[in-house]
């Protein structure tokens, strides 16, 4: 049984990494802007996050690190898609690609370092209940953040104002444009906290998830924090869900190799990528469904006064 | 301040003058940091621009490194042409590969050279097989070919390393996670004795034309190119949208796998897991670079190879990491992206205060 709380508890770390991400690609996407950089802004951020965590010893510092670089990077993409009217796909490409690069040029020196212990979090009282408390009260903060996030997100979006404008700007900007909104800096705005969330999520990774840099040790989380989007319908409480249960699927796949299943690592390995596609398959086959949940403008460029 | 103006129609020669424009700001920015990282910067100019191409055997090796990115770029244009946003080519080369291995692998001293051909066809039907994947998952069930190709990536990388360190692992090669090397008889064709570069670039040049014939003399590519630039208009004209997406993807496949085909056969001569070497990615960037046209995808291709070459002299020489290469490409396709913003719009400077020249909507917002 130990075992299983255990199992619970590396589901919920693995999922918040996904949590993250997926949040704030939501974001953009609620917007109207796909961001396909989201890999690449995760590894600049893990490297950000871990070098900061190995000169300054402080986590919260590396996550806020990971945090601007992420913004960072995003806001180079948003400059390009919404000011300079470049193609989403080809830019987010592009930001993925130089990423990819970026942090392996810059991680280098950081593959030999290593971070000093970790700190092991428990809610007193709670962490001592047999079963749960290992499965649910002995987790890293951020994973709680996670869930918080994901309710404020959700009050943010159906129940404020400033949430209802963004919305506005994700299904029609040009209404919103003529109700005198400012739709490219809302979607700035949108794409540099989604940039932010995506390295908070990379930083996490780093710094405490696996911890260690390796090059392109995000493994592809971004591009399945993408496709998250689209399985939760661009709801939040769904990308929660799904997060969790891609992190059951990358969990499991540890679990059958500790517990020597015959099965080749490496068709282990494929699970979560095969998982993904899956997943798209199945929410994607009715064309009507994925038409009437997704925001109406994604991936358009808007262009005020042409 | 600087505003952005529509230009009556797109510029042609912005068209051209953008990828040299974005060139020269990768090549500052690459200056630049040569000197931050305290290198001298026209040494590492030399690295990356001259020495690839100072003498016979660099240009030799500029085209080994060329030939793949030429045929995979030639596809991936092919594909964003019609709209079809295959980025799964890395995965598609590796499949390529394998197929290609599976076929070099069966040959015994009695093989004929006719093997060869066999090893290349098997390249590309396994890279259309792993693209085919992706068109059937699009047009059965809708699913997003970008996350379904790239999915696809990594999903072959597993596959490949399965092989490689399981059932196809060479007996005799010490543990490593290497097949055996290919017998003599199933190796491309080199061109000229003590160089490394093959058929596979007179196979690469021919393609050029080829594309070049399907994408603007074919009524199929003129079928693509409609689909992609407008497709309201494309189906009004009664094409097949469906017949567009598995043809963009199943030739653009075919390619990446024909070259990974070429790869293993030809330079590697056996199946390792260094086979991925970013090619499929880089192929991205080759594409736009070339501005999507068969004939630019040469001079990009090269241009990318180049970038290869002098990542891997500037590791030998000076001392920085190779992964350079892939901080350049990637700075290379983000600056194209923007000057190709000139290609529609042009720069003009205005006053702040000065009347607005669009009196369309409510002209709220500024630049």
């Amino acid at each position: 049984m130990d075992a299983f709380a255990l199992l619970i508890a590396a589901t919920l770390n693995a999922g918040t990494v996904l949590a993250f991400a997926a949040l704030g690609l939501l974001i953009n996407e609620r917007a109207g802007i796909v961001n396909l950089g989201a890999e690449g802004m995760m590894l600049v951020a893990a490297v950000a996050g871990y070098a900061t965590a190995v000169h300054s010893g402080n986590d919260w510092l590396a996550l806020a690190a990971g945090a601007a670089a992420g913004a960072l990077m995003a806001a180079a993409f948003g400059l390009l898609v919404i000011w300079l009217n470049t193609n989403q796909y080809a830019s987010g490409l592009a930001l993925s690609l130089f990423g990819a690069g970026f942090s392996a040029f810059v991680g280098l020196p950081y593959t030999q370092e290593k971070l000093g212990e970790r700190a092991s979090y428990r809610i007193p009282g709670l962490a001592d209940i047999p079963l749960v408390g290992p499965a649910l009260f002995r987790q890293h903060p951020m994973v709680y953040a996670a869930i918080a996030l994901t309710i404020a997100l959700a009050w943010f979006l159906y129940r404020s104002r400033a949430g209802l404008v963004l919305r506005a700007v994700g299904e029609s900007p040009e209404s919103a444009h003529a109700l005198g909104y400012s739709v490219r800096r809302i979607r700035l705005a949108a794409v540099m906290v989604g940039g932010a969330l995506c390295g908070i999520s990379g930083a996490y990774i780093s710094v405490v998830y696996t911890p260690f840099w390796v090059e392109g040790m995000v493994a592809g989380k971004g591009w399945i924090a993408l496709a998250l989007t689209t399985f939760a319908t661009w709801r939040p409480a769904r990308v929660l869900l799904g997060a969790y249960l891609f992190g059951g699927v990358t969990m499991l796949q540890f679990q059958l190799q500790g517990e020597g299943v015959q099965i080749p690592s490496q068709f282990l390995t494929m699970m979560p990528y095969l998982a993904t596609i899956l997943v798209l398959v199945l929410i994607s086959r009715n064309p009507n469904f994925i038409r009437v949940n997704m925001p109406a403008s994604i991936g358009k460029p808007f262009f005020p006064g042409s | 301040m600087l505003k952005l103006e529509t230009r009556p129609s797109p510029s042609r020669a912005m068209s051209l003058a953008s990828p040299l424009l974005a060139l020269a700001i990768t090549v500052v920015i690459g200056t630049v940091l040569f000197v931050l990282l305290g290198k001298d910067p026209l040494r590492g100019l030399e690295v990356f621009f001259v020495e690839p191409v100072k003498s016979v055997y660099a240009l030799t090796e500029l085209a080994v490194k060329a030939t793949p990115l030429i045929l995979i770029g030639l596809g991936l244009a092919l594909c964003f042409r019609s709209n079809v946003w295959n980025i799964g080519a890395e995965g598609q080369f590796i499949v390529g590969a394998i197929f290609a291995s599976g076929v070099a692998m069966q040959a015994d001293a009695s093989t004929g050279r006719w093997i060869v051909v066999v090893v290349i066809v098997a390249g590309a039907v396994g890279g259309m097989a792993w693209a085919g994947i992706v068109a059937f998952l699009r047009d059965r069930f809708n699913a997003n070919e970008i996350l379904v190709s790239l999915m696809l990536v990594y999903v072959a990388d597993q596959l490949l390393g399965y092989l490689v360190y399981g059932p196809w692992k060479d007996p005799a090669g010490y543990n490593f996670p290497q097949t055996i090397t290919f017998l003599k008889a199933t190796q491309i064709p080199k061109l000229f004795t003590g160089y490394r570069v093959n058929i596979g670039l007179l196979l690469a040049l021919a393609a050029v034309g080829a594309f070049w014939l399907l994408l603007f003399r074919t009524y199929a590519g003129f079928q693509l190119q409609v689909g992609g630039l407008a497709p309201a208009a494309a189906r009004y004209a009664g094409f097949s949208s469906r017949k567009a997406l598995w043809l963009a993807l199943l030739l653009s496949g075919g390619m990446a796998g024909l070259a990974g085909g070429l790869e293993v056969a030809g330079p590697l001569g056996q199946l390792t897991p260094h086979v991925p070497a970013g090619y499929g990615f880089a192929a991205i960037i080759v594409a736009f670079v070339g501005r999507l046209h068969p004939v630019g995808v040469v001079f990009s291709a090269i241009l990318m190879s180049m970038f290869y070459i002098g990542g891997e002299l500037a590791q030998s020489r000076l001392g920085l990491p190779k992964s350079l290469t892939g901080v350049f490409q990637g700075l290379l396709l983000f600056t194209l992206l923007a000057c190709d913003t000139l290609i529609v719009y042009r720069l003009r400077w205005k006053p702040a205060h000065a009347a607005k020249p669009t009196p369309v909507l409510k002209p709220k917002e500024g630049v």
